[in-house]
């Protein structure tokens, strides 16, 4: 109260009010309510920002996605042979280890006899070296940056190497 | 003599970087303009119908910054004003300006500008985030899974005097490395696991800051902690794919932090 009465001070004050640069504008100005009427709407019609297809490759996601993709195909082989001689036990339908030779020599095309065994070579020593970095992994060792990049790029190594063994073994 | 020969030689090896210094910011005055492009991700709230599109934006280099955040500003100043993103220290300690520059998450700021390469540089929000706009990701969700950790220290008594909480050399170095975190997001919205379960998963930023408060030896309240994540969404959605360690701008190591809670939960 003393300051406002104080006439030079009074006199900077009302200087300050009229030669602002910046005013409000009383038309803008919005209730809280109104305020978080606008940020729901907003919120509704928000876009999710690119992901997948705009990330950098790297070995990190890179090998873990092949980690998965394999893992679900050689399961999906592994567990479909297995539960088909399951159910061919309790209603027989001829599937037994001949049958499915003489299915495989006959019936499948030599390309596919390339893919497959070539897949599953290839896939299964990924999976295997790879299954092995994650279990050092799991001890809490090999975090480094440059122990993740050493592991992913002797995973690929033997993965090579073994793949390569394992595909020539199959003919 | 040698010595004096040697001094000599000191100063030359010292005057000549700094002469090429100088002559260098002369020559920027006269140099022919390089030019760099930035392609930057906009959307506008207020026209949320127009879809999300990339536009271009050219910046001559011989003056301007050399990081990511100073062309940002640069256009902003120059070009074009509605160009939004979150800027504040400029110099990686507040976190504001992170980003996915070239795909790769990091902090604008901290980002240099290769001026010698003519590619494009290409500037996304935080990837997966809800856009506000432009390069403003709502974050709301990741501060509320931050806030459910209970990010301070819990325990029974504090001494009776008003002194602090005594801690040895040895137990204050385990925070190393924790502590420094800046909760820029950046590791996070790197995270694939994160991208499609972040509802319940908790993400690297968030599960490190658990894991630092789990092994602050002055905190009581480890049990409370271990049961707070000790289900199957809350840390076990990590699937050591390790993005985050490899983004960190702070060059933390959160895949680690997260390997060490969940031996603390297997041996439980």
């Amino acid at each position: 109260m003393f300051m406002l009465k104080n006439p030079i001070l009074s006199s900077i004050k009302t200087q300050r009010t009229s030669s602002r640069l910046f005013t409000t504008n009383k038309r803008l100005l919005q209730s809280p309510a109104k305020g978080q009427e606008i940020l729901v709407k907003q919120r509704a019609v928000r876009p999710i920002s690119p992901h997948l297809t705009i990330y950098e490759p790297q070995i990190t996601w890179y090998l873990s996605s092949v980690h998965r993709v394999s893992g679900v195909i050689l399961g999906a082989l592994f567990f479909g042979v297995s539960i088909g001689y399951g159910i061919n036990k309790l209603y027989d339908f001829g599937l037994n280890d001949d049958s499915l030779v003489e299915f495989y020599k006959n019936k499948v095309p030599t390309w596919l006899d390339y893919t497959a065994k070539g897949s599953v070579a290839y896939l299964f020593a990924f999976h295997f070296a790879n299954g092995i970095r994650h279990l050092v992994w799991d001890m809490g060792k090999g975090f480094s940056l440059k122990g993740i990049y050493v592991g992913g790029y002797s995973v690929l190594g033997v993965c090579a190497v073994a793949g390569t063994y394992l595909f020539s073994k199959g003919f | 003599m040698s010595v004096l020969s040697l001094a000599s030689k000191r100063i030359t090896s010292f005057n000549t970087p700094a002469r090429v210094l100088i002559s260098k910011r002369f020559e920027s005055v006269a140099k022919p303009a390089n030019f760099k492009t930035f392609k930057i991700y906009r959307w506008n709230p207020d026209t949320p119908e127009v879809k999300p599109k990339m536009q271009e934006y050219k910046v001559d280099m011989n003056n301007c910054g050399g990081m990511v955040l100073d062309a940002l500003i640069k256009i902003k100043d120059e070009q074009d004003g509605t160009l939004t993103f979150r800027r504040s220290c400029r110099e990686g300690i507040c976190g504001s300006c992170a980003m996915n520059i070239d795909g790769r998450n990091t902090l604008a700021c901290l980002c240099k500008i290769d001026a010698e390469k003519a590619n494009t540089v290409k500037i996304y929000p935080l990837p997966h985030t809800h856009v506000v706009k432009d390069l403003v990701p709502d974050l709301t969700q990741f501060y509320k899974q931050y806030k459910s950790i209970q990010p301070y220290l819990q325990r029974k008594e504090y001494p009776k005097d008003g002194t602090e909480i005594l801690q040895s050399v040895e137990d204050r170095k385990k925070l190393d490395g924790l502590y420094e975190c800046i909760l820029c997001a950046c590791c996070s919205t790197s995270c694939p696991s994160y991208w499609w379960n972040a509802e319940e998963y908790m993400g690297p930023a968030v599960l490190m800051q658990a894991y630092r408060w789990m092994i602050d030896s002055r905190d009581e309240a480890f049990g409370k902690r271990k049961e707070m994540l000790q289900n199957s969404m809350s840390v076990y959605r990590c699937h050591t794919i390790l993005n985050c360690t490899k983004t960190c701008p702070k060059g933390l190591n959160p895949g680690k932090a997260i390997a060490e809670i969940k031996k603390f939960l297997a041996a439980d």
